[in-house]
């Protein structure tokens, strides 16, 4: 075969297979990602069974039931806040007061985390000081 | 002596626009004393720079409160080895911390290759200087560490106690070396575009500080790693955190830049692509530093507001611009001399290496930076968990375990069928042994893990088979014992021999990975004193809670009796450390329950397995004790106060309230780190020079080369 026939289908198989992993990459980043929202518009509008990464303040006031860990998230700016239960690791900077993170799905009046997906801002690296947060 | 600190910091920016302005005329006008005092220039920052680092420690080391970096990132109770690393726990403190190793490493390299490069040299010099600016100017205008207060406050905030860890006080200075070493390779690839002087001569002035930026970047992912298992109280090593994935990044691009580079060495092949390469680590070296400071991403690790990130956009913007800029405008010099002659080759092993590392790092770029990209196309910020990183990163580290048993095998230019058989012969064994092992102990329900231990096995194999038979070839040349004969070979070979033992250790972490992740038994569970639970074929049994005072620390921990088959195996001891609050709101006892608190795992490490632990006490039990101390003692000097904490602490101890734990068995994860050493001492061997003998013909080798590119032009 012609050396510069063969070089270009080469070529277009190989932008061929890296545009097809290219639209596998979005086409399941967006189907599987977690939308970010704060407490008091996932209260509002939370569709039970979907995942959300829900971002706020923890609510003074969280216990243990068992293994589970029960809270309250709130906005970050305000008071409106939803209910949480969550098994998995706690990190150690978790505390009444502290930003989290959580992927959450709604199982009825309350928000079910994702077990080890609770994640808890580190309160003082790079940060203006722990009395800000 | 902050006012000193101020004034360094001034002089470093002055003496940066110095520097570069110097070295360009020098340039343009081909004047060599402008050159050399451009080049002076580096050195003279890294003298200023080591003055203003210097006095940031000894203001931690003295407790000088006034420091308002010191104020805020240490204490009279911090231990002296935290003092010492503090600095780089601080915004501002890790800003001079860059940029005096970037001044370092420049005047490390600008020294080195003083007579070599010289048409590349001068603009390579400018660039750095240009890193330098950008940075001082950063410390000196916005995030100065030579802030003071007065009056200056008679105790600081300590050091956040997460980061008391030794590999957490390394894991910054590691990263940031490699981050800063990868500019070196950036500034001299830059420099050889401007002075199209695009032959393997800048690749091999800097061929040494891109490995040693690959190898400082490494051991700085493997520290962070290392800190997560035994320090934040979840029992993994990765959680593909935007931090973590920024680090990751030029780590990626950079190994497919030290493979590539082999190419253009040998064959003058991928010209454009190496610089592109290396352009992309350099630029995602800035990113990663940029990332940890903006706040832009949702992270464990909160920044805080910073107004960092815009001027870190823009030289971004600036860096991405001017470097494709760069590459189109020369692009007519930057053409292959040769075309790959076969798919079936080692070149094209490891192009194909190469298009799977960039694959992995697009993959992690798209997914660390998705919350950005979801808000610019739908309004939303949405992000991607472990699980879709896993998708793809999955597949590609088993492609890649494949060709890195394959790559040091297979011929150069065009393989035979017979040279293939002669040398995947042992490798195939292998591979076909650990498959049939594996599928008769049951492994085939795992087929991902499965075929990662087969790779792993070839990859050993071709290891060992090339070590093997390097070593017998030059026994059987100059006679001398076979342990000798490998030594020889090494030493002679570094490069070579250092790659390979780097691609055993990568297998080896490999196997690490795959097993802890598909074999670890774990649970969460609420124990009271003398309850157990059964985990992965171990009874693990509360036997007593514990309690500690030490320093400024309450530790409230447990004793766990870890039995199999009713023989005891281990006794760990898992506590929680809780550092007071600085939050003035809290009683004078409360704040000790209130403030940070760290996990220190009970870990019985194993070649086969490790039984991790953590323990999470009931703290809100205490709470009515707590409030009842406070509210009877508000005003309780600092003896009492202890008095209080203690007897709170002996209630714990005799009369616990259940506690959680997390009980993580896990096997082979000791392979992780054994596997890392394994890539750390292979990569220490390729960095190292070589004896002065290789030396001489690897420089005849490449005046020949050079002449043959010269006899060309």
């Amino acid at each position: 075969m012609d050396p510069r026939r063969k070089r270009v289908i080469r070529l277009v198989t190989a932008l061929s297979a890296a545009v097809l992993l290219a639209g596998a990459l979005v086409y399941t980043s967006f189907s599987a990602s977690s939308e970010a929202t704060e407490p008091g518009k996932l209260a509002r509008s939370a569709e039970p069974g979907r995942s959300y990464q829900l971002t706020g303040k923890v609510v003074p006031g969280y216990r243990r039931e068992g293994s589970t860990l029960v809270f309250r998230v709130r906005d970050r700016q305000g008071s409106a806040s939803v209910p949480v239960r969550y098994d998995g690791a706690v990190p150690d900077p978790f505390r009444a007061g502290r930003e989290v993170i959580v992927d959450v799905r709604k199982r009825g009046a309350v928000f079910v985390g994702e077990r080890d997906s609770l994640v808890t801002k580190c309160p003082s690296k790079f940060s203006k000081s722990e009395r800000d947060t | 002596m902050a006012t000193l600190g101020r004034a360094c910091l001034l002089l470093a920016l002055a003496v940066s626009i110095y520097g570069i302005a110097a070295s360009l005329y020098g340039a343009r006008t081909g004047r060599r004393e402008w050159v050399r005092s451009g080049r002076r220039a580096v050195y003279a920052l890294a003298g200023v720079l080591t003055i203003a680092f210097g006095i940031v420690e000894a203001a931690f080391l003295r407790d000088d409160f006034a420091f308002d970096v010191v104020a805020s990132h240490s204490s009279t109770t911090t231990p002296a080895f935290y003092k010492a690393t503090a600095a780089w726990s601080s915004q501002e403190g890790s800003l001079l911390l860059w940029v005096w190793l970037l001044a370092l490493w420049s005047s490390l390299i600008l020294w080195a290759v003083r007579r070599r490069a010289r048409q590349v040299q001068p603009y390579a010099t400018a660039v750095l200087l240009g890193f330098a600016a950008f940075f001082a100017g950063l410390a000196f205008l916005l995030a100065d560490p030579f802030a003071t207060s007065s009056p200056a406050p008679a105790e600081g905030s300590g050091l956040n106690p997460l980061l008391r860890h030794p590999s957490m006080m390394i894991h910054p200075p590691m990263l940031y070396s490699g981050y800063t070493l990868f500019t070196v390779p950036f500034a001299f690839a830059v420099g050889a575009l401007i002075a199209r002087r695009l032959d393997a001569e800048w690749i091999a002035v800097t061929r040494r500080f891109a490995l040693a930026a690959w190898f400082a970047l490494g051991v700085g992912i493997l520290l962070g790693a290392r800190w997560s298992y035994v320090e934040l109280g979840w029992g993994g090593y990765w959680g593909w955190d935007p931090v973590e994935n920024a680090s990751l990044l030029p780590w990626l691009t950079g190994t497919a830049f030290l493979h590539s580079v082999m190419i253009q060495e040998k064959r003058g092949m991928l010209k454009v692509w190496n610089v592109s390469l290396v352009l992309a680590t350099g630029i995602l070296a800035i990113l990663g530093t940029f990332l940890v400071r903006s706040g832009i991403l949702d992270s464990i690790h909160a920044f805080g507001a910073s107004t960092l990130g815009r001027p870190f956009l823009v030289l971004i913007a600036v860096l991405i611009g001017g470097s494709i800029a760069l590459v189109i405008s020369r692009r007519r010099d930057l053409r292959s001399e040769h075309r790959l002659d076969s798919l079936m080759s080692r070149e094209a092993v490891f192009l194909l290496n190469n298009l799977v590392l960039v694959g992995l790092a697009f993959v992690v770029f798209w997914g660390t930076f998705f919350p950005l990209i979801s808000e610019a196309v739908t309004g939303t910020r949405a992000s991607v968990g472990p699980p879709w990183f896993d998708r793809y990163t999955v597949p590609l580290a088993l492609v890649l375990v494949l060709l890195a048993g394959v790559g040091p095998v297979i011929a150069w230019r065009r393989a035979t069928p017979r040279n293939l058989w002669r040398g995947f012969r042992l490798p195939l064994g292998a591979l076909g042994a650990m498959l049939a092992a594996g599928l008769a102990t049951g492994l085939g329900d795992r087929p991902t893990s499965l075929g990662m231990f087969c790779l792993a096995a070839f990859v050993l194999a071709a290891v060992a088979q090339e070590f093997g038979r390097g070593a017998l070839a030059r026994r059987a040349m100059t006679r001398e014992t076979l342990p000798v004969a490998l030594v020889s070979l090494v030493r002679r070979n570094r490069r070579r021999y250092g790659g390979y033992l780097v691609h055993a250790g990568m297998a080896v972490l490999f196997v690490g990975v795959a097993a802890s992740s598909a074999f670890q038994a774990n649970r969460d569970v609420r124990l009271a004193p003398g309850q157990s639970t059964r985990v992965g074929g171990y009874d693990v049994t509360y036997a007593r809670a514990t309690t500690g005072l030490e320093g400024e620390k309450v530790t409230l921990g447990a004793v766990l009796d870890v039995r199999r088959d009713g023989r005891r195996v281990a006794t760990l001891r898992p506590d929680r450390g809780y550092y007071p609050s600085t939050d003035p709101s809290l009683g004078p006892v409360a704040r000790y329950f209130d403030g940070q608190a760290t996990s220190e795992v009970g870990l019985k490490a194993g070649l086969r397995r490790d039984l991790w632990m953590a323990v999470e006490p009931d703290v809100q039990a205490l709470e009515p004790f707590v409030r009842e101390a406070d509210r009877r003692f508000r005003d309780a000097g600092a003896d009492l106060q202890g008095f209080l904490i203690a007897a709170i602490a002996e209630r714990y101890r005799t009369r616990p309230e259940p506690a959680t734990f997390r009980i993580i068995v896990s096997p082979l994860v000791s392979w992780i780190w054994i596997g890392a050493l394994i890539v750390i001492a292979g990569a220490l061997v390729a960095i190292w020079p070589p004896p002065a003998a290789s030396r001489r013909r690897e420089a005849s080798a490449y005046a020949r080369r050079l002449a043959r590119e010269l006899g060309r032009a």
